[in-house]
């Protein structure tokens, strides 16, 4: 009997699908070996992670605090990833759409009108996100500097420039020597849903996810990224302005990320202290790749990975396991999915019983 | 030892292959194919693209695993797994794109990946032998020089000596004058003519008549994966297989009506360009091509041609000279303002640079003329009449494929071929250039091709063509100009063109000292 890959005739749908929901299963599997291995029962694991995640209204929206900033920096780095650019630095770009949000509301709160401050901040939150993934941007399109290199140590100067920040000359006087700015004036918190955490932020990551979706699929620009994306050859050849596109993607995914930031620093935190750079900028790589890049699937897919997180910490709370559970679990998933994309354009052959014949042997 | 019941023939067959199936998903590439050969023959494997000829070679040469069929060398049964198995029974293949090491000598190539090599081989015997090899079969070649140093010829001997040295009895030569001048081809065939009365034998994939005609002494012709047809070649003639290869008789002699050159479309004065390397690869080309006129450049591939298509399509900056379209300076223009111009391009590297292979059909073949209303409106895209678009395109190009949506790069290299075509006729506005647009094609697919270049041409369009294929250029272009390390040799109209002065040319001659050597016929 033999395996043989075969390249399919047409790309499959079915494993367009069936691909990412089965490496959850996969991953599942491969973690309940590393319990196993830790003497504790995977399933009881699971059940509980699932409970904290999802088992009550509360629990579900505590599950949204950590899915919306993975959503809206999920959907950022799709937007480079389509076209190739790898844009690891979502982690420096919500960072500093939190610094300028806190900017904004520390600082000009005596300029600006109150009903105002909020929208502005949010805006400049934006504004700084895209602006930190614009210089990899210029850089790359105009000298062909490496983007992997320059949007992750970015990253480094953006998380220790905030913390120099509220360490340093924004550290709130009365705050007890604990880091971090004044709190916000009350009318500069981002509105919360219901009597949850979970805030507006939603609604800026189904609209934004929708506004891309379309965007991506039914613009003349869209179409020229997704060209740029598949073959930057033919793209060339086909007039298409290649440096420009990469600056706009770049400002574009940068500005979600900066929109992220802006939101837990004025829906969460509600001041700029230790805890924005909580890993979802790469979090988020996960997400797209997950999500395929497609935007509509980036939200689900952020939901899970926010489950995994929160499941993470109920298990840490109620059976003393490390809440790092979660986040194994996320790094497990990408590995099969991987190794899975095979399939969208292969499939397995099952060859049984070989024709009698020696090996390059000759035969009488 | 089994007696295979040879036909009419005294010698027995060196080599038979009975009832070779193969079939991969969709299609069955090989359908009980039968082949023999002969001691001290060639024979040729003719047929069109995904006739199957190349599976059936790569069965013989352990690539692939036949589903059904025995293999028998010198008469006995033998089982191939693996290029290795094939060369310990004396078969090599020569595939069309070499494979050998740039960086390092032709020694050091010849004996790369023999098994039994001690750990520091001794170089100077391997040296006198390739020495020796060469003068025998007149395969000029020197065995200290880097592979990077040599021609596309030398290096084509190179691999030929590579089989020789390593024992091989069968070869296999996978369209090997695809890239030779028409000189080259003449000493191929010695080389072979030598190989061959010393009772090595030799299998031709091919789908050139003239080849078969001139190298070959059986002739299999192969269609949809089936056998249809075994030959002498001296019983046969190029009309008779190109018949049996197409299914129907083929045009050879194109309607080329008399052209009428209009305006000049496109001038290049004294163009100098560097290739991707920085090295200087044009070296003062001047051209004028007129509307209604199709300019041949004929060349060995790598004198300048890609450049010259690059410079012309904006793709490429030039260091020195201008670039005039219907009189105006274009010269060192984006490739945008080029195509707004009115440039449209076939490009040579079709997978790499004409198609995106990932997207769809109807997607590639919108993708010139996305950027205007009706496909696009205000920016947004409309799908329906994009779709529309491409169905009309599909019909009148007869491209064939499953549905528009599917992905291109599941399309044979036919379609794909007249879906570039298709989308840069549609979208052209005076000029066209063509980058070796029948390559790779069968006939029926190459008739299409220069059909359309000569309608373009009737319509009054420049059409810039391309070709390393000389009975194209002398088929439908009205002049031709001949480049060699990126110079114009000459520029001649193409009735007053015969097959040895152009080749001549592309082998370094100029027109002008061909003019003034002494006509003596």
């Amino acid at each position: 009997m033999r395996f043989v890959f075969e390249k399919r005739q047409s790309v499959s749908r079915q494993a367009l699908v069936l691909v990412p929901v089965g490496s959850f299963f996969v991953s599942l599997l491969l973690g309940a070996v590393l319990l196993l291995a830790s003497k504790v029962n995977p399933l009881t694991t699971y059940a509980a992670m699932a409970h904290g995640a999802f088992g009550s209204w509360y629990n579900f929206s505590e599950t949204l605090v950590k899915a919306i900033p993975l959503m809206l920096t999920g959907l950022g780095v799709s937007i480079a990833f389509r076209m190739r650019f790898w844009n690891i630095g979502a982690e420096g770009q919500l960072v500093w759409g939190g610094v300028a949000a806190a900017w904004v509301i520390i600082f000009l709160a005596d300029v600006i009108p109150p009903w105002l401050l909020l929208p502005v901040a949010l805006l400049l939150g934006v504004v700084g996100g895209a602006l930190w993934a614009g210089g990899p941007a210029v850089l790359k399109a105009t000298l062909g500097v490496d983007e992997t290199l320059t949007t992750l140590l970015l990253n480094y100067v953006a998380i220790l420039f905030s913390q120099y920040l509220y360490y340093g000359p924004w550290r709130d006087p009365e705050g007890y020597g604990f880091p971090g700015t004044v709190q916000f004036p009350q009318f500069a918190w981002l509105p919360r849903l219901g009597g949850t955490r979970a805030h507006v932020g939603l609604i800026f990551a189904i609209v934004a996810a929708a506004l891309l979706w379309f965007v991506l699929n039914r613009t003349r620009w869209g179409f020229e990224l997704k060209i740029i994306g598949e073959n930057q050859t033919a793209a060339r050849y086909l007039g298409i302005n290649i440096a420009r596109h990469i600056v706009w993607a770049m400002l574009l995914s940068g500005a979600l990320s900066g929109l992220a930031g802006a939101c837990e620093v004025t829906g969460i935190s509600r001041r700029l202290q230790q805890g924005l750079s909580l890993g979802y900028g790469y979090t988020a790589i996960i997400v797209a790749w997950l999500a395929q890049l497609n935007p509509i699937a980036v939200l689900f897919v952020a939901i899970l990975m926010g489950a995994l997180l929160v499941g993470g910490d109920q298990v840490q709370m109620m059976m003393g396991l490390p809440a790092s559970v979660g986040i194994v679990l996320q790094g497990m998933l990408l590995f099969p999915m991987l190794a899975g994309g095979l399939f969208t354009e292969y499939r397995l052959r099952i060859i049984r019983a070989e024709k009698a014949a020696p090996v390059a042997e000759v035969q009488p | 030892m089994n007696e295979p019941e040879a036909e009419n023939t005294l010698k027995n067959p060196i080599l038979e292959m009975r009832g070779i199936v193969k079939q991969f998903p969709g299609i069955l590439a090989n359908d009980h194919v039968d082949l023999e050969l002969y001691p001290g023959e060639v024979l040729s494997l003719l047929g069109e693209n995904g006739a199957g000829k190349s599976t059936l070679m790569n069965c013989l040469v352990g690539l692939y695993r036949p589903d059904e069929g025995e293999i028998y060398v010198r008469g006995q049964r033998v089982d191939i797994h693996s290029p290795k198995d094939a060369a310990a029974l004396g078969i090599g293949m020569i595939h069309q794109n070499f494979k050998l090491v740039q960086t390092m000598t032709v020694a050091e190539n010849i004996i790369l990946g023999i098994g039994a090599l001690p750990f520091v081989p001794d170089m100077d015997a391997v040296s006198r032998r390739i020495r020796e090899l060469s003068a025998r079969y007149s395969l000029q070649v020197d065995p200290q020089a880097y592979i990077w140093q040599l021609s596309v010829g030398e290096q084509q001997r190179v691999e030929i000596l590579k089989l020789i040295y390593r024992g091989a009895e069968i070869l296999i030569l996978d369209e090997p004058t695809a890239v030779l001048t028409p000189q080259e081809s003449h000493e191929l065939a010695g080389v072979i003519k030598v190989m061959m009365a010393e009772g090595k034998s030799a299998i031709f994939i091919t789908h050139k008549m003239e080849e078969v005609m001139e190298f070959s002494d059986w002739v299999r012709v192969l269609q949809h994966g089936r056998l249809v047809a075994v030959k002498r070649t001296a019983e046969t003639s190029p009309q008779e297989l190109a018949r049996l290869m197409v299914g129907r008789e083929v045009l050879f002699r194109l309607e080329k009506r008399a052209g009428t050159p209009g305006e000049t479309l496109l001038e290049l004065r004294d163009i100098h360009a560097e290739d991707d390397k920085g090295l200087p690869a044009l070296r003062g080309v001047s051209l004028a091509l007129h509307g209604g006129e199709i300019l041949g450049i004929a060349g060995v591939a790598g004198n300048g041609q890609r450049e010259l298509t690059e410079v012309v399509t904006g793709l490429r900056k030039v260091r020195q000279g201008r670039v005039l379209v219907r009189g105006e300076e274009q010269t060192n223009r984006s490739p945008l303002t080029m195509i707004k111009a009115g440039i449209s391009h076939i490009p040579a590297d079709r997978i790499g640079m004409g198609v995106v292979g990932d997207m769809a059909v109807s997607d590639n073949l919108v993708m010139k003329g996305y950027r205007e209303a009706p496909l696009v409106e205000k920016g947004v895209l409309r799908p329906r009449r994009i779709l529309k678009y491409a169905r009309r395109l599909i019909e009148t190009f007869r491209i064939a494929t499953p549905t528009p949506q599917t992905r291109i790069k599941f399309l044979s290299g036919g379609n794909i071929q007249k879906a570039i075509l298709a989308r840069e006729i549609s979208a052209c506005e005076g000029l066209l250039v063509a980058a070796y647009p029948s390559r790779g094609l069968d006939v029926g697919a190459t008739e299409t091709v220069r059909k359309m270049l000569l309608e373009q041409r009737d319509k009054g369009m420049g059409v810039l063509l391309i070709s390393e294929d000389l009975e194209e250029l002398l088929t439908i272009a009205d002049q031709i100009a001949v480049l060699f390390e990126g110079a114009v040799m000459g520029v001649c109209p193409a009735q007053e063109a015969d097959i040895e002065s152009l080749g001549l040319m592309m082998a370094g001659v100029r027109q002008t000292e061909l003019a003034s050597a002494p006509a003596i016929a």
